[in-house]
């Protein structure tokens, strides 16, 4: 399980969601292998996870939308496969894509999300204007939801998700395809939501997403949780060495000399054909040096922005994204 | 009260959403009407072969309408992935299918009133038994409807929800009894027209318009009803199997 947990200031040690040696398999696939972790309560916590490295299950086993071959999940001390209604009174889900109907108007799909947990109308349709003023929405409230952009798309499925109040919130990739100020705004809201004392699970490819947001990260590979610690705690090894690898791929001599006169403060070595290892002496963010990467092109691996990351705490060889970089708010 | 609220609420927003749209509709009054004229042009007879011509078109009316409009709402709901969205609502499994199926149950029944008004005009129904009429519509719009929930759980994409829902439709209305009386097929298909639903609702319906039915009402209504419970636990166990893997 790697380094032992450290719990972050002001979260209660009593696991609000737990999940104990839990085995999921589709057919011949291992999802989930053994996987055992908790969040407290008030806690920001997440995944940060290649595709198919089983997210989408964890949260569904959670949500009562998949049952386990073995090990048990609860949420706030319940079982989720034997009391998933109960569970669901006091969860909220924001899927990775957006599950709303689109011959709704806003309005009216968060009035109905309202309604699904038993909301009455007049509540229903008091904290559907509420949410939608929060979340800048309020001029596409009477739109039907299939004219919205992404972003609003999200904004609204985060709002529909949240619409009943609940303890818990899920979030599977919330700011995947969206443009880099909608995902700004995304990240924010989601920040504001824990800083309401919101316990929230989330899910990302984003490096700088977990790095910004999540008080604990878990990298899940292949189904098994490979490491899972503070975000501090993985980070600050990295920082400290002030030392990448990255793997991309094009020719990492080619690479590296368009990043050395991009990037005159760091220092770029081709370390093998696709590999290029940065050195510095201060820390270094990785949002501009893959935005630059994207920026040049790089398609042989079929998506320009997928490179493996190595150094610190981040997990070797595995495949993570990289969102548009922002400044660390908030954390030490 | 809160499933309560929630159920209310799923019917309502199914209506709004597809049973009241105008192409649905127009479908609704256009299909039983053109039912009626078929078979009335077919028949050659005058207006007094309408009580004959009504058990038929108020049944093939309710089949078509039914089954189509849950097994393509439910598959478009499952590619759009907001059938997700009502499984995680805190609402029991069977609760959530009864409210997502009662919109299309009164729509199959809403378009077997479309021929009994246009027959009111044309024919004297005195004797037809409304009661039954309408209770055996409303039996055989259940069982459509959760035929047709069948269908959609069985299927991922809407065009296979349609040629699969023909694939039960078209046989049923052959050996139901509706063109041909039960007694006259051929006796290996016989047991066949036993274990279709739709064959006791004609049943119940041949006999409160026609006074001639095969069985007696109420062996008609509890295997109709049966067939109802069998297909409604069927498809929730797909559901639970498909969806809650």
């Amino acid at each position: 399980m790697g380094k032992q947990e450290t719990i972050p200031q002001g979260i209660h040690r009593d696991p609000l969601i737990e999940m104990d040696k839990l085995t999921k398999k589709f057919d011949e696939v291992t999802a989930l292998d053994g996987v055992s972790f908790g969040l407290r309560q008030g806690e920001l916590f997440g995944f940060l996870v290649p595709n198919g490295a089983g997210k989408s299950t964890t949260i569904n086993i959670f949500t009562g939308l998949a049952s386990p071959n073995s090990g048990t999940t609860r949420v706030g001390g319940l079982d989720c496969t034997r009391r998933p209604t109960t569970v669901q009174h006091i969860i909220g889900v924001v899927p990775d894509e957006s599950n709303l109907y689109p011959e709704l108007s806003g309005f009216d799909n968060l009035c109905f999300c309202g309604a699904l947990y038993g909301m009455h109308k007049d509540e229903s349709h008091k904290r559907a204007q509420d949410l939608l003023k929060t979340f800048g929405l309020m001029d596409a409230a009477g739109r039907k939801f299939a004219g919205y952009s992404k972003g609003m798309k999200r904004k609204l499925t985060i709002a529909a998700g949240i619409i009943h109040y609940p303890q818990i919130l899920f979030l599977d990739e919330p700011t995947t395809g969206i443009y880099a100020a909608g995902a700004r705004q995304i990240r924010q809201l989601i920040a504001d939501l824990h800083g309401s004392g919101t316990t929230i699970f989330l899910t990302t490819h984003y490096i700088e997403e977990a790095e910004q947001l999540y008080e604990r990260i878990a990298f899940i590979v292949r189904g098994q949780i490979v490491r899972i610690d503070t975000v501090d705690n993985l980070l600050h090894p990295m920082q400290d060495r002030h030392i990448m690898l990255i793997s991309v791929g094009r020719s990492g001599m080619t690479l590296s000399a368009d990043l050395a006169l991009a990037f005159p403060d760091l220092e770029f070595q081709a370390v093998s054909t696709g590999q290029v290892r940065i050195k510095s002496e201060k820390p270094f963010s990785v949002g501009p040096l893959v935005r630059f990467i994207e920026g040049t092109g790089d398609q042989s691996n079929g998506s320009p922005t997928v490179m493996a990351i190595t150094g610190g705490g981040f997990c070797p060889g595995h495949r993570y994204r990289s969102g548009c970089n922002e400044k660390r708010k908030g954390k030490g | 009260m809160k499933s309560c609220i929630a159920f209310w609420n799923i019917v309502l927003k199914d209506i709004r959403a597809y049973y009241l749209k105008p192409p649905n509709i127009s479908w609704g009054l256009i299909f039983p009407i053109a039912w009626t004229g078929m078979f009335f042009i077919k028949s050659g007879a005058g207006s007094e072969s309408i009580p004959a011509l009504l058990t038929g078109v108020i049944a093939i009316s309710i089949l078509f309408s039914s089954t189509s409009m849950l097994a393509v709402t439910v598959t478009f709901e499952k590619k759009g992935r907001s059938f997700e969205r009502l499984l995680l609502a805190p609402i029991p499994l069977g609760l959530l299918m009864l409210a997502k199926t009662s919109g299309a149950i009164l729509f199959g029944v809403a378009n077997a009133c479309v021929p009994v008004i246009i027959a009111l005009f044309l024919a004297d129904l005195f004797h037809v038994v409304w009661m039954e009429v309408f209770a055996a519509a409303f039996m055989i719009a259940i069982a459509s409807t959760f035929l047709g929930l069948f269908i959609a759980v069985s299927v991922s994409e809407v065009f296979e929800a349609q040629t699969f829902s023909n694939f039960f439709r078209f046989p049923m209305i052959f050996l139901c009894g509706l063109f041909f009386p039960i007694d006259s097929l051929p006796v290996f298909l016989r047991p066949l027209s036993y274990i279709l639903p739709l064959t006791y609702g004609v049943d119940i319906l041949h006999g409160a318009i026609q006074k001639r039915s095969m069985m007696a009402l109420g062996l008609d209504f509890l295997i109709i009803m049966g067939f109802c419970v069998i297909l409604f636990y069927i498809s929730l166990r797909n559901i639970h199997r498909k969806r809650i893997v």
